[in-house]
């Protein structure tokens, strides 16, 4: 065997034991019956998994989580996508890269600066505290991933299906719904799964602009490390892990049918 | 000739400082058949953008039926595009893609039907309706294309280069399909090509383009045979161009002699002589070999230097002193043999003058 493919293939190795290492070694937690977080298990039960949906608190973050998810998936995929339609094409002027930007800015501003700025501004128009304020807030950086998905799949529009969509009669708002989005849909539709998937994940903007009634299954994991270490946090995160695959395998499967 | 159909007045297209097409002026009948013809970048296909509305001209006009079009948006326009890669609705059945038109027109349910039926006939595609585009052969996807573009009977039917992406033998077969439904439909059809024979065998005119302006427009007879620039002579078929200085002119013949040295009778060609140094085009077929029954003006010894087996001919390499000359030979010549001596003649009227020298400077 020559070195590159050895070293290639050490090189994955490590990056699979980084990435899921961690999720394999607490995984098994999610099942303990005791009332501790630490290896060896004694013995097997889902009263984790059964506390997750019975007590209040629990209970209600899940919902919390899938309301809030759910709102700013429709949002940032509507704000997204107007935003990657209307950057697209264009020629590289001062003005459009500096929209993109600005568009982008969120996946790299840290999220304790945007959160601060959030809770004072917030708190002028009376969203803190709200539903509303926390789908906002989780829109800001999701809106990032639904353009960067959006745009790229825009990229793949030809634009001479779109003219010739056009010579064959159909006006602008037409050639849009009829060729140009049905094309894009693969793209839309993983940016939305991002999305929701960073409205699930998101703390730290949460923490700023989100009460008590508005928390969410992320924070409600991060209040639990603090206060007491149950193994709940690890049922729920059971939870997380299996969502995000089935999200990613609906994204896969989508990609393939549309392909 | 009727009134022209569609009309362009010294229409200009630039991008930035690069002018496309150049004062162009172009008529184009009813029903008519026209080929534009051109090597790559000549501003074929803007121009055609330009009557499909997808790029204004910076200065012109264009008019269809009398009508000036210059503001009309695309989808206003009524006319068939066909697109070099087929364009065809990727998310979208067969029947679907070709239902679109009538669709945008409110056509009502029963007529769609009924319209796209007839019309998947026509190509030859009814089994296919319900494929996607990516289900089907090139060949299939330019039918499906074509119908597309005829299905709600447009006044013009664009087509850019709709053959590029297909085999010979496929090519052939749509050019005679597309021909037939010209004459069928009486459509007027605007065939961009950079296929000379395309352009020959299928259209009523060729329109020669080079650098954004026609260099030459008529029948394929009279672009093939009565060139105006050596250009055209070039570009159509193939051709020996040869420099010449004027020695005399009597009518239509003169006498010259080639810069090689060679003395020929030639005709004056369609431009017309102006200056003491012309270009004429000698066709290689015109050329003949060892046929001494022939009472012919221009009589030259030669010696084969190459040749080559083409099927159905012989392309062969003689040279006469310094001057080469490309002659198509019968493909059982005898004299297709390299290093041998050969009898070339041919007539004045093959020697055709298609510029003065100046003139190929600017041309070139
Ligand atoms: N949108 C544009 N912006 C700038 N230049 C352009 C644009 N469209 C075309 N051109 C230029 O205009 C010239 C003519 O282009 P056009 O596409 O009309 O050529 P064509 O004759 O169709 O060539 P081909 O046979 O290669 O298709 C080219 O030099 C091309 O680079
Ligand atoms: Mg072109």
């Amino acid at each position: 065997m020559r070195p590159l493919p050895i070293i290639k293939l050490i090189f994955a190795s490590f990056v699979v034991i980084f990435l899921l290492g961690p999720l394999v070694a607490v995984l098994p937690l999610s099942l303990t019956d005791s009332v501790f977080l630490n290896y060896p298990i004694s013995g097997y039960s889902t009263r984790w998994f059964k506390e997750l949906v019975t007590a209040e608190s629990w209970r209600l973050s899940i919902v919390n989580s899938l309301l809030i998810g759910s709102g700013t998936t429709v949002l940032a995929t509507l704000l997204g996508t107007l935003a990657a339609l209307g950057l697209r094409g264009k020629r590289a002027s001062l003005l459009v890269s500096t929209l993109r930007t600005v568009f982008l800015l969120p996946m790299v501003v840290p999220a304790v600066v945007l959160g601060v700025g959030m809770q004072l501004m917030f708190a002028r128009y009376g969203l803190t505290n709200t539903y509303l304020g926390v789908i906002i807030a989780h829109t800001v950086v999701a809106v990032p991933f639904v353009l960067v998905n959006v745009s790229s799949a825009l990229q793949g529009v030809d634009v001479r299906l779109e003219q010739a969509a056009a010579s064959l009669g159909a006006a602008p708002p037409t050639v849009l719904f009829s060729v140009t989005l049905p094309i894009a849909l693969p793209g839309i539709i993983s940016g939305a799964l991002f999305a929701f998937a960073t409205s699930l994940d998101e703390v730290v903007l949460t923490l700023f602009v989100a009460g008590p009634n508005q928390r969410t299954l992320a924070r409600q994991m991060f209040a639990t490390i603090r206060e007491n270490i149950s193994p709940a946090i690890v049922s729920a995160a059971a939870v997380f892990i299996v969502g995000t695959i089935v999200l990613s395998l609906a994204m896969l499967a989508i990609r393939r049918r549309m392909a | 000739m009727d009134s022209p159909f569609i009309s362009f007045r010294q229409v200009v297209k630039r991008f930035g400082p690069l002018t496309v097409v150049d004062h162009l002026d172009l008529d184009i009948t009813r029903g008519e058949f026209i080929a534009l013809l051109g090597p790559s970048g000549s501003g074929k296909t803007t121009l055609l953008m330009m009557l499909a509305g997808f790029e204004q001209a910076t200065s012109g006009s264009i008019e269809v039926g009398g009508v000036r079009v210059d503001g009309l948006p695309p989808h206003k326009r009524n006319m068939g595009v066909v697109f070099q890669n087929y364009a065809l609705f990727p998310h979208m059945s067969v029947r679907d893609n070709i239902a679109f038109p009538l669709k945008m027109r409110n056509t009502p349910k029963a007529e769609i039907a009924t319209r796209v039926a007839r019309v998947l006939d026509m190509v030859k595609l009814s089994a296919m309706a319900e494929r996607k585009p990516a289900q089907l052969s090139g060949g299939q996807q330019q039918r499906v294309a074509l119908a597309r573009a005829l299905v709600f009977e447009p006044q013009v039917v664009l087509m850019d280069e709709p053959l590029g992406a297909l085999d010979k033998k496929l090519r052939e077969q749509m050019q005679l399909d597309i021909r037939d439904l010209h004459r069928r439909l009486g459509l007027t059809i605007v065939f961009v090509t950079h296929d000379q024979d395309e352009a020959l065998t299928m259209s009523d005119r060729i329109a020669v383009f080079n650098h954004g302006r026609i260099e030459q427009i008529g029948t394929p007879r009279e672009i093939y045979e009565l060139p105006r620039t050596p250009f055209v002579a070039e570009f159509i078929g193939e051709t020996n161009l040869l420099s010449c200085k004027v020695e005399e002119q009597a009518g239509e013949t003169v006498r010259l002699t080639t810069d090689g040295g060679l003395t020929l009778s030639a005709h004056a060609g369609a431009a017309g002589i102006d200056g003491g140094k012309v270009r004429v085009s000698i066709r290689p077929e015109a050329i003949r070999i060892n046929d001494h029954a022939a009472a012919t003006a221009n009589r030259l010894t030669a010696r084969i230097l190459d040749a080559v087996y083409f099927g159905d001919h012989m392309r062969l390499v003689a040279s006469v002193g310094e001057q080469r000359l490309i002659i198509k030979g019968d493909r059982t010549s005898e004299a297709a043999e390299v290093g041998r001596e050969v009898a070339l003649s041919f007539a004045a009227s093959d020697v055709w003058v298609v510029g003065s020298c100046d003139q190929t400077s600017a041309t070139a």
